[in-house]
């Protein structure tokens, strides 16, 4: 639990941590921000908050008053 | 002895100088990398028009500061936590209270609905993550079948169950995160890392495969191995306490929101920040993020009662809310994308949706 550790024992970690983490492999920024473009470009048109849905397809459209038939 | 006591102070000030070091290999590395913009890349899509949201419904009932919110996987249930110690399910369509407990503590700062809407996990100030089953019999106490699953030595700051109802993930004042098996309470995993109290977690989509993500005081947002127990990345960007995480849908980045009063976007696979949504005129903290569906938009709720819509590819703001009468401390998209609901410091729950609007419309 990190409120028991000590202060180096707590740089010791991240000593270890960043060492891993140096050798971690990595894609180009290029390449990479283009996917997550692409993706949310293919899934937009189906994002509600996006794209607006009808009020009568709304299921938080407001609550409307008595009809009488 | 006097010497001790130098070797001691060498020690601790020669690691700070090799973690400073480390740090600084690690930026120069993803650096090399970082060879565009994630604007630029995104130069070529429509901007978006403005957005009008409105609130659509208001759930009444806390007694005091909303602290966390969960929906249900039904896209109408919600279930809400408060300071003052109750646990609400709601039906957000009616508006109306479906079951309610009271906690044997205040400040519950974590609740979460389980993926069959059966049962609501939820702990805070005492420590502990309880699980409550739903029932609907009228003669059943809800606090009767009441189980204690996980235990931490600090405050309960998040929890959420895997993608069954078998396991809950948790993340505490107490430094750690933790994995735990509801029907023994065993502790399956624990996760060491964090330099100070881990505020928020979340968990990539199923499809992604087995990590989540958790951000803490140490302003770190760190990416964890459930099954190692492993860091597998992290991200030190911010320059204050990481109040929320959210993996983007397609589970390749996530955002965060800081006491900085920023947003950002980090990209797992560039291993980067890629992304900051902040502006001059926003200078309280972001205490909740969530994406749309599509991950086009970042909604983020703040210390200054607003809730900010971000979007994610430009880094402009497309929309600002107001309503909340006092800090929006927790924000989800509903489970189909076609609302959000926030919680706030004011009592309420807010749930609102957005209609796109175009500058054309608005002049007339």
């Amino acid at each position: 639990m990190a409120h028991d550790l000590s202060d180096k024992e707590i740089v010791k970690m991240e000593i270890e941590q960043l060492k891993k983490e140096v050798k971690t492999e990595r894609m180009v920024v290029s390449k990479t921000a283009k996917e997550i473009v692409e993706w949310i470009e293919a899934n937009a048109a189906e994002d509600p908050l996006l794209k607006g849905v009808p009020e009568d397809k709304n299921p938080f459209k407001e609550k409307g008053g008595c009809t009488i038939t | 002895m006097a010497t001790e006591g130098l070797q001691e102070n060498e020690t601790l000030a020669s690691l700070k100088n090799e973690s400073e070091s480390l740090k600084n290999k690690l930026e120069e590395e993803r650096a090399k990398l970082h060879d565009v913009e994630l604007h630029q890349v995104a130069d070529r899509v429509e901007a978006l028009g403005q957005f009008v949201m409105k609130t659509r419904r208001t759930l009444k009932g806390h007694g005091n500061k909303v602290l966390c919110m969960d929906w249900c996987k039904d896209k109408r249930r919600i279930v809400s936590s408060s300071q003052d110690g109750k646990v609400i399910v709601w039906d957000a369509f009616t508006t109306n209270k479906e079951h309610a407990v009271t906690m044997p503590c205040t400040w519950v700062m974590a609740c979460a609905y389980a993926p069959s809407g059966c049962a609501v996990a939820c702990g805070g100030l005492d420590n502990k993550c309880s699980v409550y089953p739903l029932t609907f019999d009228k003669n059943e106490n809800m606090a009767a079948k009441k189980k204690s699953v996980a235990m931490h030595t600090n405050y309960l700051s998040a929890c959420s169950f895997t993608n069954s109802d078998m396991q809950i993930l948790t993340a505490s004042g107490d430094g750690t995160c933790a994995l735990w098996d509801v029907e023994s309470g065993q502790l399956l995993q624990s996760f060491h890392g964090h330099a100070a109290d881990v505020l928020c977690l979340d968990l990539a989509p199923s499809e992604t495969g087995n990590t989540f993500v958790s951000g803490g005081c140490d302003k770190k947002a760190m990416v964890w191995d459930m099954r190692s127990g492993q860091c597998i990345q992290s991200f030190e960007t911010h320059e204050s306490d990481i109040n929320s995480v959210r993996y983007y849908p397609s589970g390749d980045a996530f955002a965060s929101g800081s006491d900085d009063a920023s947003c950002r976007l980090y990209d797992l696979r560039a291993d980067r920040e890629v992304a900051i949504y902040s502006k001059e005129s926003i200078i309280f903290g972001a205490s909740s993020v969530d994406f749309s569906l599509s991950g086009r938009l970042l909604f983020a709720g703040y210390n200054d009662y607003t809730i900010n819509v971000w979007d994610v590819l430009k880094g402009t703001r497309v929309s600002i809310l107001f309503g909340h009468e006092n800090r929006v401390s927790t924000l989800r998209v509903s489970p189909d994308g076609t609302a959000f609901c926030s919680g706030s410091w004011d009592h309420t729950l807010r749930v609102s949706a957005g209609v796109l609007v175009s500058v054309h419309i608005l002049k007339t």
